[in-house]
């Protein structure tokens, strides 16, 4: 039985069904359904534990759900590696910086920039990316050797080089000075503007700067979806989440 | 360890002209030594290349593939068995010596697809190599007795393959090289080998391949396949060792199981070690150095040789973890900003936080 | 078959077992402890087999000379090592790998100097008996009696002492037990001079059955480094499983062809082993196990 690709149901850019993660008798994401829409831009957040991290590495590939499906448009990508998630179009910022330490900035840049494209848009690539994100000033220097918000920024520039369609940010704004925050948000609802994002984030000022909708995880599971004023001012938030914060 | 100086990095302005100069020199080498030496001394130098030849192939893998293969005397080995095997059934080395690449880097890519899709630890890797060179080791060890054999040729045991014959020009089998046009196969494909390896450290393929040593995640977030690349490096890394191996072959006119040996592993680390992880002439220097300071050790019977290199192993390790050419590398640099009088600005190799080397490290 | 070549071949691979068992615990020690893959392995067994010549042949007791004198020297040995080699190098694998490999070269350079490149050998001090209608050494009893005994040791050490305690915190947790006070580098001083101790016993209980030489320690280290990637991160059931499945595997087949054809299937079994499970037996089951 064949369906022709005319009378299948549009798929949404990215969805988790059921995804489940466990690791021996612990379940650290427990069948999660997530839908993201083309151009969406949406925040994960929720209380250390929560599984929010956890969701994200499923989704790039780093984490195999052990049970449920994960899609990126027709792709089923549950059991894909990164590199194959990766060339899908999907631009992953990890928690960690992942960086090239022993690499110039440029050529960051230029590796992530260089996959199947010619060698003249490559370099353009690398150009545009490295002026959009003020980073010409410091293209030569070695990224080992940058402060650790440049290194965010190293990371970010290579994300973008990939020209991804969508774009997931593990805590972008950690370690950043104020004024680097502020330059990220209006980063991120720049690139959102063409791109879908995901945020994940336990900056609360950050996510107000940012967001639109906004999914909280507990113990796992998804507490609440939605608006970003609703559901920050819904009470079950308050309490697993920014009673903390609060506190 | 000392994080080795980024190769692209280095192929941005200086680099065509350290290139050319390197190229050069070699060429003066490969057509002047034949007036220079006497026949033992030309022999003798081309010891020293083949020698050079297998520093280059681990100094890859290892100081930009980032890949601990510690057994690249399996190599060696297959590639020099493979041509003495071949060329004692042939008689015309051409096709030999095309073995002598091939089925190194077809055994690389065998034991490459189960370490690298296994997705093993680098310390295992580097384990894995070792065990896997002292274990052919032990197996062509015990092929003495003439049923052990592959066509013509009697694969001897411990004693070896005596009279293996030279290289000859391709087609003309009863014509076959002598020392001095020995010295030219061997010098000049070290001097093609290293263009090669230049090259392909300057491609999109190369880069890639340093960008995985120097973060895999993140080169597999942007949509490469580390496994596959570094399977591509060691097969590479594996014929180069392979065709050193033929060179050697030829050098003596002889094989012997000696060249799987743990010695010929660790010799070949320590050539690395000492020129400079992380550069191609380091490796080359450094086979050359040691590969006469053994001679002359051995000549004078001052020292036993493993206790020699144990000690210099050892002591780079501790003390010189970065190699001779990127320590006079940065001499030279200081010396040259001091004179001319400006502030330092070439940034010296510094340690940087994490080392893409070191693998697996739980503390 | 007939049943006393079964009974041999089962006594056979009991040895082989015991054998592989005996020839990985101190390294599986050091690199379940330390994360440290130490390449002098075979060295340390070659010390401990020279010990027990030296000692045998100043007159000292066989089973004494074998048993005691070995573990005793070279654990000192390893502390010696320890304090001024590989303490320099915590937490930078590589560099603790090559270091190894150093001392692996110097120390069979150092006993070349010293004895020459000789192959020695220690009697065995103990005949053989019966299996039906063939002969089997009594001497493969007394090594798995000393596996035995090395692996309840080390288990009653880990379980019933507070240095094992602490070794045992260690392994699950090296900055968790830094942060209760217990000081590492002590910790990992020790650890090196006991996985070299047994890689001393290990060298004097073969030294009877095997050609004394400075570079004997290659024909044991290849073995000893599979069964430990094969066993993975926990020490005793880890050296225990592997011991018995490579064991198994080994003798089987060097029974059928010839001992190295054993040790390439050795190989082949561990390659396709950690294919599957790439942080060894115990990295999957049993991790909680010691």
């Amino acid at each position: 039985m064949s369906v022709s690709p005319a009378t299948k149901p549009v798929r949404p850019l990215l969805e988790a069904k059921g995804a489940t993660m466990r690791f021996g008798g612990v379940t650290a994401v427990n069948a999660v359904d997530f839908v993201l829409g083309e151009v969406e831009l949406r925040c994960l957040i929720g209380p250390n534990g929560a599984g929010k991290s956890t969701f994200f590495k499923m989704l790039t590939g780093q984490l195999t759900a052990s049970a449920g499906r994960i899609h990126f448009r027709d792709t089923d990508i549950t059991a894909a590696h990164p590199h194959e998630i990766a060339r899908l179009g999907v631009g992953i910022k990890t928690q960690v910086p992942n960086v090239f330490n022993g690499l110039s900035v440029r050529e960051n840049v230029f590796v992530a920039a260089g996959r199947k494209k010619s060698l003249a848009r490559t370099r353009a690539i690398v150009e545009e990316t490295l002026t959009r994100l003020k980073l010409t000033e410091i293209a030569t220097r070695l990224v080992g050797q940058l402060a650790h918000g440049q290194r965010q920024w190293v990371e970010i520039a290579t994300v973008l080089a990939q020209e991804p369609e969508l774009i997931l940010l593990d805590e972008p704004a950690a370690g950043m000075t104020k004024e680097e925050v502020e330059r990220t948000a209006a980063l991120i609802r720049e690139i959102n503007r063409t791109h879908a994002v995901i945020v994940v984030e336990h900056d609360m000022p950050f996510i107000r700067m940012i967001a639109k909708t906004v999914t909280v995880f507990n113990q796992g599971r998804i507490l609440i979806e939605g608006d970003v004023d609703t559901v920050l001012s819904d009470t079950r938030v308050r309490d697993v989440y920014l009673g903390k914060q609060a506190a | 360890m000392t994080r080795p100086p980024s190769p692209l990095r280095a192929l941005a302005r200086p680099a065509s002209l350290s290139f050319l100069a390197m190229v050069a020199s070699g060429l003066v080498i490969l057509f002047g030594a034949p007036h220079v030496l006497d026949t033992f001394g030309l022999v003798q130098m081309t010891g020293f290349t083949a020698m050079a030849m297998f520093a280059l192939s681990q100094g890859f893998i290892w100081g930009y593939g980032g890949v601990m293969s510690f057994g690249q005397a399996a190599f060696l080995g297959l590639g020099g068995y493979a041509y003495a095997v071949g060329v004692l059934n042939m008689g015309d080395s051409t096709v030999p010596v095309f073995l002598a690449i091939a089925v190194p880097m077809l055994f690389a890519g065998l034991l490459g697809y189960f370490m690298f899709y296994g997705r093993i630890s680098d310390a295992y890797i580097g384990v894995i190599t070792l065990t896997v060179s002292v274990i052919l080791f032990q197996l062509v060890n015990t092929t003495s007795g003439s049923q052990y054999r592959i066509g013509e040729a009697e694969l001897g045991g411990f004693n070896g393959i005596p009279a293996i014959p030279a290289l000859n020009l391709p087609g003309d089998a009863g014509n076959q090289l002598d020392p001095e046009g020995i010295w030219y196969a061997a010098m000049g494909s070290l001097v093609v080998v290293y263009m090669f390896l230049r090259a392909i450290l300057a491609s999109r393929f190369g880069r890639v391949v340093v960008a995985i040593r120097e973060n895999e995640t993140r080169a597999q977030l942007i949509g490469y396949d580390p496994r596959l690349y570094k399977l591509l490096a060691f097969m590479i890394s594996a014929g180069i060792a392979g065709l050193a191996g033929c060179l050697f072959a030829n050098w003596g006119g002889f094989i012997s199981p000696t060249v799987f040996g743990l010695t010929m592993s660790a010799q070949v680390i320590i050539f690395v070690l000492v020129g400079g992880l992380g550069t191609l002439l380091g490796p080359i220097l450094g086979a050359v150095l040691i590969q006469w300071l053994t001679i002359e050790a051995g000549a004078q019977n001052v020292i036993d040789s493993n206790l020699g290199l144990g000690a210099i192993l050892v002591t780079f390790v501790l003390l010189i973890p970065q190699g001779l050419v990127p320590v006079a590398r940065n001499l030279v640099l200081r010396l040259g900003t001091a004179l001319s009088g400006r502030r330092m600005r070439a940034k010296p190799l510094g340690p940087a936080p994490g080392t893409a080397l070191a693998g697996e490290v739980r503390r | 078959m007939a049943p006393d070549l079964i009974g041999l071949l089962g006594f056979n691979v009991l040895a082989g077992i015991a054998t592989l068992a005996l020839i990985t615990l101190g390294l599986g020690v050091i690199y379940g402890m330390m994360r440290i893959i130490n390449l002098a392995h075979g060295e340390f067994m070659m010390l401990g087999a020279y010990t027990a010549v030296a000692a045998s042949d100043a007159g000292l007791n066989i089973w004494v000379a074998m048993l005691v004198l070995p573990p005793l020297v070279v654990g000192l040995i390893g502390l010696v090592l320890e304090r001024t080699v590989i303490r320099f190098l915590y937490g930078r694998m590589m560099d603790t790998m090559l270091a190894t490999w150093g001392i692996s070269l110097g120390l069979i350079g150092l006993v070349t100097s010293i004895y020459g490149n000789v192959v020695r050998g220690v009697s065995t001090p103990v005949g053989s008996f019966e299996i039906g209608r063939y002969g089997a050494s009594l001497y493969s009893l007394v090594i798995v009696a000393a596996a035995c005994a090395a692996l309840a040791g080390l288990y009653l050490l880990l379980r019933l002492t507070k240095f094992g305690l602490i070794l045992r915190a260690t392994m699950q947790n090296p900055r968790m037990a830094a942060s209760l006070g217990v000081s590492p580098d002590r910790i990992y001083m020790a650890t090196f001079a006991l996985g070299a101790g047994l890689a001393g016993l290990a060298g004097g209980v073969l030294a009877p059955i095997s050609g004394i030489s400075p570079a004997m320690g290659a024909a044991y280290i290849s073995r000893a480094f599979i069964t430990v990637l094969g066993g993975g991160p926990a020490i005793l059931t880890g050296t225990g499983l592997a011991s018995t499945l490579f064991g198994f595997i080994n003798e089987l087949v060097s029974f059928k062809t010839t001992p190295v054809i054993g040790d390439v299937a050795l190989l082949v079994a561990a390659v396709l082993l950690i294919r599957v499970l790439p942080q060894g037996i115990t990295g999957r089951y049993l991790r909680r196990s010691l």
